[in-house]
């Protein structure tokens, strides 16, 4: 118990940060993301080009800084996507049309379900439905 | 301490929570080597809920590898609920006029809140027709990108990967679809 608390709760407290962020920032906001696809207020763009700087700037550091290993021991690596175009242009496509609807992507649907949003467990249900769809359609759909 | 609560409260300029939202990057790598990323999530979810007599492949793998995925977005779940419930912020987003203007010419009210319209999430029937239906398009469509925002424009763009790049191209122009002709058509 003790063994599996300290394992997961740096986990329980970066998700923690993260949900009270996309709240604060906004960024969980219907509103702010309409704005933002009428390129009406930099505010968004500023929410992403910072986190992409920031992101590129602290891995950098890290590798300058030569720290090879993570809490718990492992050896730190920057993952690598697959590669591929199709998929990530029309599945990019498929995700943008419904986050542009709803104003919801994965990480603020469960924020606002922390929030006790009805309207976000619909959008999750919806989500893993969809999910699975994908799971059983993805050899017929274009890779 | 007034002052400090007011702060937490909020809102957060774009240069506060943009360089938190990207620390998110190196912060999963220096806790356990794991790319920062939530649709996964929804994955495991349907790995675990998967009934044995539909069994589809692309979900017969051993989630309990990825409970730290889980407990990051019960956290995040957590944090919603701090900010927007223990701390909210009583006052409206602030938009910017003509982003008032544009509500008010699709008959929206203006927002009485910072997250969300009830026009669109007050839980009636052809509300949550709308929001399940557009969730299983983010689904669908997070999981066959391999990620999302978090994914593929914060952790892809930031490790600077190809796919992560037609990812997010895909991604906004699915939203300018959306936002300028779905929007202001369906909710007319």
């Amino acid at each position: 118990m003790v063994a599996a608390i300290k394992r997961y709760l740096p986990y329980l407290l970066a998700g923690v940060m993260f949900g009270f962020v996309l709240v604060k920032g906004e960024a969980a906001s219907w509103y702010r993301i309409q704005e933002m696809f009428h390129f009406q207020s930099f505010h968004m763009f500023g929410i992403m080009a910072s986190a992409i700087v920031t992101g590129l700037v602290s891995v950098q550091i890290i590798g300058l800084l030569g720290r090879k290993h993570s809490l718990d021991g492992q050896a730190i690596e920057i993952p690598l996507k697959p590669s591929g175009k199709a998929n990530y242009i029309y599945g990019g496509l498929t995700f943008g049309i419904g986050w542009g609807l709803i104003g919801l992507c994965p990480g603020p649907v469960f924020a606002l379900a922390g929030m006790g949003s009805i309207g976000a467990l619909a959008v999750l249900a919806g989500a893993l439905h969809g999910t699975w769809l994908y799971g059983a359609l993805k050899d017929k759909v274009p890779h | 301490m007034d002052y400090m609560l007011d702060a937490l409260r909020g809102p957060w300029p774009w240069y506060v929570a943009g360089p938190l939202i990207g620390l998110m990057v190196p912060l999963m790598l220096f806790i356990g080597n794991r790319s920062f990323g939530i649709s996964n999530n929804l994955r495991h979810l349907c790995a675990i809920t998967q009934p044995k007599q539909v069994e589809v492949d692309f979900f017969k793998y051993n989630w309990k590898e990825h409970t730290w995925s889980l407990v990051f977005v019960i956290g995040t779940a957590l944090g919603g609920f701090l900010a927007g419930i223990v701390l909210a912020d009583p006052l409206p987003v602030q938009v910017s006029p003509q982003t008032l203007a544009m509500f008010q010419s699709w008959g929206f009210a203006a927002p009485a809140s910072q997250m969300v319209p009830p026009e669109i999430f007050s839980p009636t029937v052809r509300n949550l027709t709308l929001l399940f239906a557009s969730g299983v398009l983010v689904g669908f469509g997070t999981r066959y990108a391999g990620g999302c925002t978090s994914g593929h424009a914060i952790t892809g763009l930031s490790t600077l990967q190809l796919g992560s790049l037609y990812a997010v191209l895909g991604i906004f122009a699915g939203g300018l679809i959306s936002s300028w002709l779905l929007v202001p058509w369906l909710l007319r």
